[in-house]
């Protein structure tokens, strides 16, 4: 077993994965907990739909930067779904709902009518569950990830009170004079990128996991905001790295497999916790 | 000296008046009590003076010592904050993010700002605690220490003792009644009329009359008597 991880870990494009990886768990773990706490849980899910059918679109369209077009096009929804979440008309889960099957519904129905590519369910099926796309990354696409999870990780670290603050108390912010809309679009923004991020990683239906998950687990093992942050970048990281060991020595998918791990360890920190409250009390 | 001078005041949602007519003043060091039936527009009139909706129409004047976004708030509980993981310390905290501004990291002052407070009610000892697990009194002197740490002046507490057990909200009102000896202004929403005339000065009585005045003219109106009939009718 060493060998073949030896034998794969000297060729460039796994590094390059493996990088590419970390990075993307690191990020999607940082404010998965502020979207734990929101009950947006569903946002992510919703917006990487919304991703799926601009992706859809922009191979249709045949550009060789899909990210030019995915991108605005996932932020734009992000700010919209915020903004429709607050004034009410359509409630922000009907919202939410509507935006991701439509935009699901359209990106399929535009693959299947446009499309020349000769084997549309499996491309299809690539975009929604991942694919091993992660491993032919370009230099290009590589630098592109570097460079917008570096930009996440700065703003959440510039901006780690104020979030902390909007997220347990947004009225009590308000009424002592911060601009809680601001910060909302600044989260609405940093999910959207976040999402474009990790489809690459695992694909657009395995998104919310990556969020989620490794906030969950480290919320039943810590109790203080900032050791549940930096414990969930940990698991994520740690899960993300082992999924894709797993899933390069085994050849199985990498998104599901990174996401069986972060179910799995999720078990393992109830578990963990449950005993914890035993012997403390 | 009046820190607070509302004139004809209506409020409501989307231009639909909840409550209206409600004129008062509140001068530095009052303690004033806001009642009146469920519904009546009390949790409105508190949005909208701490600038969360807009007023429809009507004047709120803030005295030149007191500058919007100076009142401190001790809003009810959320469901959110039933489950936050969250340190006593990091929330108290949190109350002194308006003074930092753009700086991304609370300083030397705001720590000492944050330990000052929690040492006023009580809760140095609780620092590190998880928040959910407290109890609801003590949860409610967390809020109260970030409240403070907002704001030295004037303090706004919306049903601040619903959920607790008469010796923790005895307790409470005590602590009150310290700030506001101390010089803080307190504008307090609260069902329990029994328990808040005995603390406050002026009462605001909020409803199809809208009424103001110290606490000795409430209780000899005809607006207080009912109020008070009525109360203590579904008390039994």
């Amino acid at each position: 077993m060493w060998d073949t991880l030896l034998f794969y870990l000297a060729h460039a494009f796994v590094w390059k994965a493996l990088i590419v990886g970390v990075l993307i768990a690191l990020c999607s773990s940082l404010l998965g907990v502020t979207l734990v706490l929101k009950r947006f849980s569903f946002i992510g899910d919703g917006l990487s739909h919304v991703a799926f059918g601009a992706m859809a679109i922009a191979s249709v369209m045949k550009l060789t930067n899909q990210m030019v077009l995915i991108l605005p096009v996932t932020v734009l929804c992000a700010v919209l779904l915020l903004r429709t979440g607050q004034n009410a008309k359509i409630k922000g889960d009907a919202a939410i709902a509507m935006i991701s099957v439509g935009a699901l519904a359209f990106g399929y129905l535009i693959m299947n009518v446009f499309s020349a590519s000769a084997n549309i369910s499996g491309d299809v099926c690539s975009t929604l569950f991942g694919s091993f796309s992660i491993l032919t990354l370009t230099d290009a696409e590589v630098w592109l990830c570097v460079a917008l999870s570096a930009s996440v990780i700065l703003i959440f670290i510039v901006f780690y009170h104020k979030i902390f603050a909007v997220t347990f108390d947004e009225t009590f912010a308000k009424a002592t004079g911060i601009q809680t809309g601001a910060y909302q679009l600044l989260i609405a923004v940093v999910i959207a990128l976040i999402i474009v991020l990790a489809m690459n990683l695992v694909g657009s239906l395995l998104i919310s996991a990556l969020v989620i998950f490794p906030a969950l687990s480290a919320m039943r093992l810590f109790y203080q905001f900032k050791s549940v942050t930096i414990a969930s970048a940990i698991l994520s990281v740690t899960c993300a790295v082992a999924g894709m060991l797993i899933s390069i020595l085994k050849g199985t998918p990498v998104g599901s497999t990174i996401v069986a791990v972060d179910v799995a360890v999720f078990a393992a920190c109830c578990l963990l916790g449950w005993c914890q409250r035993r012997l403390g009390r | 000296m009046s820190c607070l001078t509302v004139k004809d005041l209506k409020v409501g949602y989307d231009g639909h008046a909840v409550a209206e007519g409600i004129s008062f003043q509140v001068n530095a060091g009052d303690y004033l009590c806001i009642v009146g039936e469920n519904g009546s527009g009390k949790s409105t009139l508190i949005r909208t003076l701490l600038h969360l909706q807009e007023p429809i129409s009507g004047e709120i004047l803030y005295g030149e010592d007191l500058k919007r976004g100076e009142i401190g708030y001790l809003p009810q509980q959320t469901v959110v904050q039933r489950d936050f993981p969250a340190s006593v310390r990091e929330i108290v905290l949190s109350g002194c993010l308006p003074h930092i501004g753009i700086r991304p990291f609370y300083g030397k002052a705001e720590k000492e700002l944050a330990a000052e407070n929690m040492e006023r009610m009580g809760i140095t000892p609780l620092a590190n605690r998880c928040y959910r697990d407290l109890s609801g009194g003590q949860q409610q002197r967390v809020l109260l220490a970030r409240a403070l740490c907002a704001t030295k002046k004037c303090l706004l507490l919306d049903e601040p003792v619903a959920g607790l057990d008469p010796k923790v909200t005895a307790e409470l009102y005590e602590l009150i009644e310290r700030l506001n000896k101390e010089g803080v202004t307190i504008l307090m929403i609260s069902h329990d009329v029994g328990g808040i005339l005995s603390y406050c000065s002026h009462v605001l009585h909020i409803g199809k009359k809208v009424y103001f005045g110290t606490k000795e003219e409430y209780l000899n109106s005809s607006a207080g008597k009912a109020f008070l009939a009525v109360q203590e009718g579904g008390r039994d």
